[in-house]
This record gives C-alpha cells, sequence and structure tokens, in this order.
C-alpha cells in the first residue's frame, strides 16, 4: 500500500467513524486533492464534510481553528506546509496555546497536514522544512511519518487526539509502497504518538531520522551492514513530544550517535537531539560527540546537481557512520 | 401617608363587610410599582444600510425590568474598569489592560438581542465581554490580578478571558475574526439554530484575513455576525489616517451592512436582533459597524491625548455617554427614578470593591500548576523549566 492510500484510508476511516471530523483545504474536494490523497472522499461524504477553500490560507487556516474550538474536528490541509507559513499566527497563537490561555477550557482538537520539505525540483519557496519551527512550540504535537503504517496510524492517532497536531508528510514519499501488517489495516489501528520506532536493530551506531531520510538510513544501513557495522535505525515518527528515552536507550547500547534529516542544520531537530543527550544518562556512554546529518545550510537551488547535494545522501551517512566509528 | 392609602385603598376593594367575600385578594404594590411605568416606546436613530432593502426598526421598547438590567450592568462594566485603572495605577494589575468604559451600549446591547447559547468573540478589549458572557467581577478582577480565582486561573490575563460560547480575548489583531467565522461554520453543522458574532476594531478593519474570512463566509453562508466596533482609533491612529474608506459597514463589499450608534444600547439592540434574525433565517453572513468611543486610551500605557483633544473626549462624555443617556431615558419616562438609580449605584459600588478586595488578597496560582493545560486528555507528563533539572508536571 503506498503512502498516499495509507493516507486515504486513514482520512476515509476517521471520517466515517466520526461525523464531527472534515477535510478542509485547496483542492481537496473536486480536484481529489492536489497530491490525490483525498481522491473519492467528496463523492462519498460530499460538500460539508470535504470543503475546498479558496486560496487563503490565513483566513481559512483560522475557520478551521475556530471550528475547532466550537466542538467540530478539523483536518486542515496546506497544499504545502510552505504556505503555512502565511498561516502560521493561526496554529501557533490560536490553536497551540489557546489551551494553556484558558486553563483547560477552550480545547482546540484539530490536524494540520501536508507534504513538508523538499520534493524534486520545485525551488527554494517550495522546499522548506518545518519540522524545527512547528517542533519548537509547547502545545503542539507534531508527527512525521515515513512509511505507509506510520501514516495510516499516526493520521489516524492525531485525528482523535483532542489536542493540535501538526502531521508533516513527504510528497516523494506518497508514491512509495509498503507492506501493511495485518494489524495495520484493521480500522482502529493507530501508531501512538510520542513513541518512535526501531526500524532496524543494531549495536554500532544509532541512526535518527524522521520522514524520508529514514530511507535514506535504512539503505546505508544495509551498504554498511556488508562492511560489519551494524546500525540501529531509530524512525522517531514524532518531532514533539520527542522520544528522547528510546533515543537514550539506543546509545546507551550502541555508544554512537548520528542524527539524519532534511532541514535546515541551524536550530534543528538534529541539534535538540544533541542537545538532550548531553543532558541524559547516554552522554557517558558517548564514544565519540554526536553528529548531525543535515539539509545544506542554503535555499533549495533548482538544478538537479545542486538540489541533490543540498540533502544528505546515502553516501553522506555512510561517511558519517565511518567518521564517527573512526573506520 | 401612603400607607393609609393603601390600607383605605384595600378597605375599599374588600367590599361591605357583610358579603361572602370572594377569594381575590387586591396584591399591595410596592412603591416601585405604584410609581413607575411598565414599558415606554422610543424614537432610535435609522440605521444607515449597504446592499439592504431596509434596517433595524427606528423605534424600540424598553420594558421598566430591561431598562433597570441594563443600567445596571452598564453601570457594573464601568465601575469594574474604572477598578481597574485604579489597581494597574497601583501596580496590582501588569502588562497590558485595554478598558472598556464607553462603550457599554455595544457589549450590553450585543448581549440584550442575543441567546446565552449564540457564540461570541472578540479582540483585547474584553472585559465587558466577558462580563456579559457570564463570567463574574470577581472572577475577572481576579485573572487581572493574576491570582487562582481568576477565570482562566491566572494564567491568560487580560486578554485571555473565556467562558462558555465566550471565546476571548484574542491578543492577536484580526485574528480573532476567522476564528469567528469558524465558529459559524461549526454552528451551521450543528443545526441548532445558532450564530456567532464575531467582533473587531476600526484598526483591525484593515487586516487581509478579515477580508479573506468575508469571502468564505459569505460564500458558505455562514451565520456570522461581523461587528466593527468603531471607536474612531486604532490605537493612535485615527479612521482618517489608517482606511482610505472609513465605511467600515460596507466594507464587506459583497455583505449587507449596517452603520449603528454604538452609544445607544436601543439602538445596538435593535440592530442586532434584526441581523441575528437574518443569520438565522439563513442568508448567510451580515456586518454591523457600531460607532462608539473610549474614554481611555488604547491601553493603560497610554494616556490618549496625545493623538486627540481632551475636548473631544468630554464632549463624548457629557453629550453621548451610553449610561447617561439610558438613565435621562428612564427618568425622563417614568421608567425608574434618580434615587432608585442610585441605590443601583450603590450595590454596584459594593459589589465592585468586594470583588476587588478579592482579587487583591487572592493567593497566586501555585507554581506547580505552572506547566498543566498543555495538552487535554493526556497521561500527566513532564514539562521542562528554565533548566534540565528544572521540571514541572503537566496534567491537562
Amino acid at each position: 500500500v503506498t503512502v498516499r492510500d495509507a493516507l486515504n484510508q486513514a482520512l476515509d476511516e476517521e471520517l466515517e467513524r466520526d461525523e464531527r471530523v472534515f477535510l478542509l483545504g485547496e483542492e481537496v474536494a473536486q480536484y481529489d486533492g492536489a497530491y490525490k490523497i483525498s481522491r473519492g472522499l467528496w463523492k462519498k461524504y460530499g460538500d460539508n464534510r470535504i470543503i475546498d477553500t479558496p486560496i487563503s490560507e490565513m483566513g481559512f487556516t483560522g475557520i478551521a481553528v475556530g471550528a475547532a474550538m466550537a466542538g467540530l474536528r478539523p483536518i486542515c490541509e496546506f497544499m504545502t506546509f510552505n504556505f503555512s507559513m502565511q498561516a502560521i499566527d493561526q496554529v501557533i497563537n490560536s490553536a497551540s496555546k489557546t489551551l494553556y490561555m484558558s486553563a483547560g477550557m477552550v480545547p482546540v482538537p484539530i490536524v494540520f497536514r501536508g507534504p513538508n520539505g523538499a520534493s524534486a525540483g520545485v525551488g527554494a519557496q517550495h522546499s522548506q522544512c518545518f519540522a524545527a519551527w512547528y517542533g519548537h512550540c509547547p502545545g503542539l504535537k507534531v508527527v512525521s511519518p515515513w512509511s505507509s503504517e506510520d501514516a495510516k496510524g499516526l493520521l489516524k492517532a492525531s485525528v482523535r487526539d483532542d489536542n493540535p497536531v501538526v502531521m508533516l508528510e513527504n510528497e516523494l514519499m506518497y508514491g512509495v509502497p509498503f507492506e501493511l501488517s495485518e494489524e495495520a489495516q484493521s480500522k482502529d489501528f493507530l501508531v501512538p504518538i510520542g513513541k518512535a520506532k526501531i526500524e532496524r536493530p543494531g549495536t554500532h551506531v544509532t541512526l535518527v531520522s524522521h520522514s524520508r531520510s529514514v530511507g535514506h538510513c535504512l539503505e546505508a544501513a544495509a551498504v554498511l551492514a556488508k562492511e560489519g557495522v551494524e546500525c540501529e535505525v531509530v524512525n522517531l515518527r514524532t518531532i514533539r513530544p520527542m522520544d528522547v528515552e528510546s533515543i537514550e536507550a539506543s546509545v546507551v547500547k550502541t555508544n554512537h550517535l548520528v542524527t539524519v534529516e532534511g532541514g535546515w542544520p541551524q536550530f534543528g531537530v538534529g541539534a535538540e537531539i544533541c542537545a538532550r543527550i548531553m543532558e541524559g544518562p547516554a552522554f557517558n556512554y558517548l564514544d565519540a560527540p554526536a553528529v548531525r546529518l543535515t539539509g545544506a545550510d542554503v535555499p533549495m537551488p533548482y538544478a538537479k546537481i545542486l538540489e541533490e547535494n543540498c540533502l544528505p545522501q546515502v553516501k553522506d551517512i555512510i561517511f558519517a557512520v565511518k567518521k564517527t566509528l573512526n573506520i | 401617608m401612603r400607607k393609609m392609602l393603601l390600607a383605605a385603598l384595600s378597605r375599599v376593594l374588600q367590599g361591605p363587610a357583610a358579603a361572602a367575600r370572594p377569594a381575590a385578594r387586591v396584591v399591595v404594590a410596592t412603591r416601585n410599582y405604584a410609581d413607575f411605568a411598565s414599558e415606554a416606546t422610543f424614537d432610535i436613530k435609522k440605521c444607515d444600510v449597504h446592499r439592504l432593502e431596509e434596517g433595524p426598526p427606528i423605534t424600540a421598547v424598553l420594558t421598566r425590568e430591561e431598562g433597570l438590567h441594563y443600567y445596571k450592568t452598564m453601570q457594573t462594566i464601568r465601575r469594574m474598569e474604572l477598578k481597574s485603572d485604579q489597581l494597574y495605577k497601583q501596580k496590582i494589575i501588569r502588562g497590558f489592560c485595554h478598558l472598556y468604559d464607553g462603550q457599554e451600549a455595544c457589549c450590553v446591547g450585543l448581549e440584550a438581542a442575543i441567546k446565552s447559547t449564540d457564540h461570541l468573540i472578540t479582540a483585547y478589549r474584553a472585559h465587558g465581554y466577558a462580563f456579559t458572557r457570564g463570567t463574574s467581577v470577581r472572577e475577572i478582577l481576579a485573572e487581572l490580578t493574576g491570582r487562582r480565582g481568576g477565570c482562566a486561573k491566572g494564567k491568560g490575563g487580560s486578554m485571555h478571558m473565556y467562558a462558555k460560547n465566550f471565546y476571548g480575548g484574542n491578543g492577536i489583531v484580526g485574528a480573532q475574526v476567522p476564528l469567528g467565522a469558524g465558529i459559524a461554520l461549526a454552528c451551521k453543522f450543528f443545526g441548532k439554530d445558532e450564530i456567532c458574532l464575531t467582533l473587531y476594531g476600526d484598526g483591525a478593519a484593515n487586516q487581509g484575513q478579515i477580508f479573506e474570512t468575508y469571502n468564505m463566509a459569505a460564500l458558505w453562508k455562514l451565520p456570522c455576525i461581523f461587528i466593527c466596533e468603531n471607536n474612531r482609533y486604532g490605537m493612535g491612529t485615527s479612521v482618517e489616517r489608517a482606511a482610505a474608506s472609513t465605511d467600515y459597514y460596507k466594507r464587506g463589499d459583497f455583505i449587507p451592512g449596517i452603520r449603528v450608534d454604538g452609544m445607544d444600547i436601543l439602538c445596538v439592540r435593535e440592530a442586532t436582533k434584526f441581523a441575528a434574525e437574518h443569520c438565522r433565517s439563513g442568508k448567510g453572513p451580515i456586518l454591523m459597524e457600531l460607532q462608539t468611543y473610549r474614554y481611555h486610551g488604547h491601553s493603560m500605557s497610554d494616556p490618549g491625548i496625545s493623538y486627540r483633544t481632551r475636548e473631544e473626549i468630554q464632549e463624548v462624555r457629557s453629550k453621548s455617554d451610553p449610561i447617561t443617556l439610558l438613565k435621562d431615558r428612564l427618568v425622563n419616562n417614568n421608567l425608574s427614578n434618580i434615587e432608585e438609580l442610585k441605590e443601583i449605584d450603590v450595590e454596584v459600588r459594593k459589589e465592585i470593591e468586594e470583588a476587588a478586595q478579592f482579587a487583591t488578597t487572592d493567593p497566586e496560582p501555585p507554581l506547580e500548576e505552572l506547566g498543566n493545560h498543555i495538552y487535554k486528555n493526556e497521561p500527566p507528563f513532564e514539562v521542562r523549566g528554565p533548566s534540565q533539572w528544572i521540571k514541572y508536571k503537566s496534567v491537562g
């Protein structure tokens, strides 16, 4: 099942389960979704549950948040998270802070979802990763699926969560197929928010990643295994609240840490992981400084050779692992 | 003298002593009922309209009961705001404090025309609305002074007070407008005939997100009354200096609009009834501009006289004060008298004093609760303080 179809299934199941759930965003209804994630849903659920909006991010995001305050359970789609910047005030100031400011009186059960980060050749304004931006803010939950199981389970969990959840999908992952376990096919399958998953156990180095980079880590791990280096690949699944315990447990075992992400290096997810590891018990188990692999510190260029070299590739991960293991 | 008269009256009405008396009794009236009229009809200013065939009525009936209730409510808000001014100057209230005195006819008039099951959202000049939407003066003042007895347990402050069907109190200028339309979307979905009143000021009226909201509200026929409280100044910028068109009631373009005298509570009430009917009948959104005035500056850090004259403020106070206008109507039409209204003033003063007493003596929220209300319905977890060794427990 592709990530796209997994998301589609999740949307369908949650729309059916709770009539207060609805989807709004640009092209979600009659176009079947800009990336076809909501294919078939408008035909099935109609205008009241699948709502096409004009190109008014700040407006429709605010409307979605208000609807959540008044008892509905909206899923607000951003065609890409780059456009969420226009509406970011509504996500942070109206959605994430309100429960706290109202001392618990006004919950905001909303999901903001859409593709995040780099795509292929879409240029600088359409390639930014917002994991660090949203991950910074208390009151929000931020999830970042990699596989179809992640996508389906996290979307369902996010919709059922009574808090504002930002779900950072990845356009390049939409078409990638994954095996969906028996369990993952059930209508009540949820992936818990706030828990990382060990995609591949290992003993020599911990690779922590989220979203598309998880795949690259697994590829690097396969290559390194041939040379006798066993990497433990941790799929964060959730950016906030981050499952630091799982990372710590892994580092205690492997003594080496490499973080891999697509976002810019400064003040990013990897930086946060390193800081947290320093503060916790795992620091004493590190045999080398923790290493970060990130997007290059430039706006994303267009030309293929430039773009390719602005994201951590499999060879970069392999290089970093060998550097950190001193081999 | 009165007692004798009433006694005589009741004797007369009892009839001849010998006859079998029917069970009917004369209710011996109190001084009030015997003296006052039960209602009166008033002419109110005709509202300018935009894209409407007709506007709200130009007369309004005010009952004695309503009049006294509006008077007391407005006076309570007035005194509450003046008390807040005092407490702020004593540094017992901190941060931002945007006072509503002068605008009382707006919040009281709006509330008089809608039901408690309707919804309302406004910006940061919200203390009056917190009150009319059901929060007690005690809880409002204690929130301003940052105490645990505040309506948001001291965590919100002046700009973040909430109540049932009252969504604040919003600090970001204009952000509450799309929120209000979203609440209206929910109203439409739930089909319980509820509407949402979405307020903003003349300053906010130039925000882009408001025009995005007008578009969607009209497209989807949301039951939303957009209300511009035009108090002539957005902070220190007069409407003439901020807006190419100051006809705020027309700025909704394709949305019908009404311009209302916001200093006359009856005008506000009748216009709101008209607007509410428009929304409830499924016609979609409507816009009301309430022309009003604030006596205080933008906030407590603004003396309010560098961009307007003291004479202007004085003129509004003497000619258009909403409480005085109502008082004159009540007294001149025998709906009440000076003594009765003075009694209400005394009651109100007492209530405010007691509330202020509470607000200045209630303890601050406990430090242990600093981390609470991050997430709803979440098992307890830990929240980081200023260092890795300081942790707070968080419960929803």
